[in-house]
Parts: structure tokens; sequence; C-alpha cells
């Protein structure tokens, strides 16, 4: 990648987390209800799982919809690994609609005609919420100096947030993968903040071969020379190359093998034989590196080393003295778990360990394994069964 | 207001108290269970191994989870119900008598439905024709059906005999009509018991 830019993206990652300041997105009516992203500043410190504590917390979020007057019809939405608050509005930096676009909005499954919808982009991320990329105290980028968080510390975020907004009890919290951990663990951490608690695609414990697959990611850009222990702010140069091969190496996790199969095969990519050298021969390796190089566009290779550490540490049972039976015993929350047939990321043996634990406290759940051909991203794309469960649930 | 339910369901319907906690094992689309949940009177979950019938239940808000009986009710700790439904679907286990034990495990009543394979017909058409009846109440093939335990009317007061479960009310079909108990194992298309521990 070229240096110029190199320094542009770095530029760019500077204006985003020190002031917020979006570029203008080339699709400003893609959406009816554009609404523009708000920045709340914690007004107090928020003491993490780790240890320490994080002052001047900022919470980039967007709300649709209107707060009713009892405060009773808000739903949050919480993103997965690399998302943001843009849930249904367009993405400033790819003018792409929001990442939920086809579930959130007037008429829509998630209707904000009728609910109060609020996104916030999770704390150690890097689209305006606090992360290693924001400004520390001491005026100069947190970098590796930023605590390590759990979902429990972005959950805590969300909360303060959800007190800042009036909201005491919400109609219902939703996420889909690292979205659905923290559905749960607000569920469990916080019990009487949700009456409805709807996780979609994700589990109660990150497995060895989560973890494993995030290390490799991991260990590429820390072994990216311009990733420099972390302190690559204003130095011109990020670690664009290990973050590319993060992402490529995450994404095929995402996709389901029948997926990838039927869309490229074997299929060459703009040339009629091999070429016998290391070009992206394969349609597959052009994909993938399309994937990898627009990821590193729009995201900071800090936030992915913190955001990935968080999940693998999440271990709701862990947590909760050891079974995860105890930390759903305080909930009074109506569950919906779901899982997609094609998911290996997160199987369907996942969301079962969840709904035998609420079983096992009689709560009140649904469960149901979707079929969809899209492996783990079935969650964000077109899976009309989805639609149906996420309306009648959160209008049961 | 169980006009459209299927008899025996509305049986069930009818005899369940507001207020009630409610397991609807093989709970289909939750046909019982909108009917039960109406008004927020019963608190009632489902269990059905069918996804896309789960789906159109959990679209219709109802709690119900995709799940195989004959595995899934172990989850579920001691009296967590007032009531578990078994409706036309005991003759589908793996073991009967285990599931049978786990509905009264898990509920302190159960419901229990199932089509009587000694019904007059049955006999009449095995009889005559020396093969496996296929009749309105049980309408599949002997080697498609998921009917893999074929059970009568006295065969299922054995087995509640020999384990000791109480016969709390008993109703009995034929057709869309509730008949009285005389000869029941002759007459009745399918029946439903109410029992306890």
């Amino acid at each position: 990648m070229c240096s110029s830019y190199a320094r542009a993206h770095s530029l760019m990652q500077w204006q985003l987390t020190a002031r917020y300041t979006y570029p203008k997105s080339p699709h400003p009516m893609a959406t009816v209800n554009a609404p523009s992203t708000h920045t709340l500043v914690l007004p107090h410190s928020l003491a993490l799982d780790g240890g320490q504590e994080l002052d001047r917390v900022e919470l980039a979020h967007e709300t649709y919809g209107t707060l009713n007057a009892d405060g009773s019809n808000a739903i949050l939405v919480c993103h997965a690994l690399t998302g943001d608050q843009h849930l249904a509005s367009p993405h400033p930096i790819t003018g792409k609609p929001g990442w939920w676009d086809r579930m959130v909005g007037p008429g829509k499954p998630i209707d904000t005609d009728r609910f109060f919808v609020v996104c916030a982009n999770v704390i150690g991320s890097c689209l305006g919420s606090t992360g290693p990329a924001s400004i520390a105290p001491d005026g100069r980028p947190y970098g590796m100096r930023f605590p390590v968080i759990t979902i429990r510390d972005m959950v805590r975020a969300q909360v303060a947030l959800l007190d800042a907004l009036g909201i005491g009890r919400l109609h219902a919290v939703i996420g889909g993968s690292m979205g659905g951990m923290q559905a749960l663990s607000l569920a469990a951490n916080f019990p009487d903040r949700a009456e409805r608690v709807l996780a979609i695609a994700t589990t109660a414990r990150h497995s060895a071969q989560n973890i494993a697959y995030h290390e490799v990611g991991r260990q590429a850009i820390m072994a990216d020379p311009a990733w420099q222990g972390g302190e690559y702010y204003g130095t011109g140069q990020t670690p664009d190359k290990g973050l590319a091969v993060a992402r490529m190496a995450a994404h095929i996790t995402y996709l389901s093998e029948a997926g990838l199969t039927g869309k490229f095969g074997r299929q060459l990519q703009d040339r009629e034989a091999k070429s016998f050298g290391f070009d992206a021969d394969f349609q597959v390796e052009s994909y993938l590196r399309h994937q990898g190089l627009s990821f590193t566009d729009r995201f900071d290779a800090n936030s992915y080393l913190y955001i990935t550490r968080a999940t693998d540490y999440f271990d709701l049972a862990e947590e909760h003295g050891g079974r995860l039976v105890d930390a759903f015993a305080a909930s009074q929350a109506r569950f919906c778990i779901v899982s997609f047939d094609t998911d290996w990321l997160y199987p369907t043996a996942e969301s079962r360990n969840i709904v035998h634990a609420l079983n096992a406290t009689a709560a009140r759940v649904s469960f149901v394994e979707l079929s969809a051909p899209y492996g783990h991203d079935s969650f964000l794309l077109d899976v009309p069964a989805l639609d149906r469960v996420v309306k009648g649930f959160i209008q049961g | 207001m169980n006009d459209t339910l299927r008899p025996d369901l509305a049986v069930i319907a009818n005899h369940i108290p507001t207020g009630s906690r409610v397991l609807d094992v093989g709970c289909g689309e939750g046909e019982l269970m909108a009917v039960l949940s109406h008004g927020d009177k019963v608190d009632v979950r489902g269990i059905e191994i069918d996804p896309e019938e789960v789906e159109r239940a959990v679209s219709r808000g109802l709690s119900v989870m995709q799940g195989d009986a004959n595995r899934d009710l172990a989850a579920y700790p001691d009296d967590a119900f007032d009531y578990a439904v078994l409706s036309q679907t005991l003759q589908t286990a793996e073991r009967p008598d285990l599931m049978l034990d786990e509905l009264l495990r898990i509920g302190r009543k159960a419901f229990v439905s199932f089509p009587n394979f000694a019904h007059w017909r049955m006999r009449w058409a095995l009889v005559t024709t020396g093969r496996m009846p296929v009749t309105r109440h049980l309408p599949v093939t002997w080697y498609e059906t998921q009917n893999i335990h074929h059970v009568t009317v006295n065969d299922f007061r054995e087995m509640l005999r020999k384990k000791g479960v109480a016969i709390e009310r008993s109703w009995f079909f034929s057709g869309q009509h509730e008949i009285s108990a005389r000869c029941s194992n002759w007459r009745a298309e399918y029946a439903v018991y109410l029992l306890s521990r």
C-alpha cells in the first residue's frame, strides 16, 4: 500500500477519534431516517474488569424513533466485532447503508415507528467511542496503554448510555455475534434492564477454535513492522497489511464452505489459465484481498486487537462461578436464541448450550436454528425467516 | 373460545386453570399455546423438533424452543411446570415410558393424548386386508409414519398401572366428537388422559 494512502488513512483515523468529524456521506438520502451520530461523555469513570478505570469515556451512538412517555419502548441493538453505531444510516466512510438497514426502520421488523432504537459504538472501537486510537488524558493517543476491556465492560458503557438517555428497562436488547454476547451479558449482569433478550448467531463463551482464529489475526497485525508496538498513530504508517490479513482470515470464518464454493468455486480471476505465480489467480483470493484491504479503510488495527481480546475473554459461566445456569438465575426476561445451520464459527451447539442453561432456570426461552446458506454472516443478510422471528419475538 | 382447536387440544385448553405454567411438548406451530396464552392468563412454553414450525410459532410471539423431546426435556428442573402437555406425540417417542417419566418430573401433572390403535376400524382393516391400517386419523403408510410406537388405550392403561401413575381424568373421541368411556378400547379413535404422580 502506498505511503500517501497510509498517511491519509492515518490522518482520517485521527480525525475520527479525536474530533468526530465524519466525511460527508455520498448517499445522504439513502434512508429516510438517517440520524446523526451523537457522542455522550460518561459523567463518571468506568470501572473495568481488568481492574483499571477509564476516564472521560465517549460513546458514539445513534437513535431512531421516539422514546415514549414512560420510556418503555426502547430497544438496544448491540453491534458485532467490527460494527458501528450506523445501524440503519449510511456509513460515513464507505457510504454503504447501515449494517442492519434491512432489519431496522419504519415498518421493518424492528419498527422505528413503534420503538426507540439505540445503537452505540462499543468502547475499544474506532468509530467514535473511546478506544486505543483516542486521545488519552496526557494528550497522546492511548495506543497499547489502553486497558484491555471485556464484553461486560462494553455492556457497562451501554448501560451508562441507557441511564443518560433516561431508559430504565429496555423493551429488548438485541445483537448478533459479539452483539449477542453483549445482549447475554446485559441479561446476566443487569437482569432488571431488559424485558426481552434476542441473541443471534452467538455463544456464551469463546471456544478454543474461536480464540485460535483471533490469535492468527492479532499475530498478523503485530508482525507488521508498521504496527510499531501499537504506537503508529501520527507516524504516517499504519499496519494495514497485518490488519488486512487478520480480516482475510476472519472473513473466511464468517462464510460457509458451501457459500464460498457456490460463489467462487475454483474459478480464475480475469485470466484463462493459472499463472504459475503468486498473483491472485483464483477469484476467492482476489475477493479476500479486497475484503482485507477495504477493511483497513474503516478500522483501526489496535481496536481490532482489543475487541478480539474482549471476545476471547468472554465466558459468561466463568463470570458467574462456573455455571452458566447461575448467570441467568436472576433474569426474568424472555429470551430468544437464534442460530444458523451453516454457521461454523458459533455453531448451533453453542446456542443449545445457552438454551439448556435457560431451561434449567425455567426462563421463557425461544430457540430456533434457521436454515440459511451464508454461514455466520447470515444474521446480517437476506434471511426472511430471521425477519419474521425478530418481529414476532419483540412484538410478542 | 376453542372452537377452532382440535378436539383433544380443546379439552386440554378447557382444563388448564388460569395462572398455570405449562410446557407443550411437540407443540407444532403453537395452536394450543396461542389459545392458552391469550390474555397472558397462562404462562406457556413449547418444544418442537421441526424448525419451520418453530419459526412460525416464534413469529407468532410464542416461547417455543427447537428441540428433541427425547433428549431436551432433561434440561428442565423438577416441578418447573404445573402441566406438561404431550398431544399426539407419545407414539413418536423413542421410549414413551421414559418420556412419560420426564413429563411427570418437570410437570406436576401431564396431559397425554394419543391415537388408539385398537379402534375397531383399525382392527377391521388389519383383519380384512392383512395390512397396516391407513385411516383418517393415521393417514400415513407404515414406512413413512413417525408413529414408531403404536399404542392402544388398554396398553396405555397397563403402562400407567405398572408405573403407578394416577389417572385424574380421561376423555375419548371418535372423529370430532367426544364419546363415553364405555368400550373405549374399541370405540375411541383417540384418547386424552390427565395424569399425576
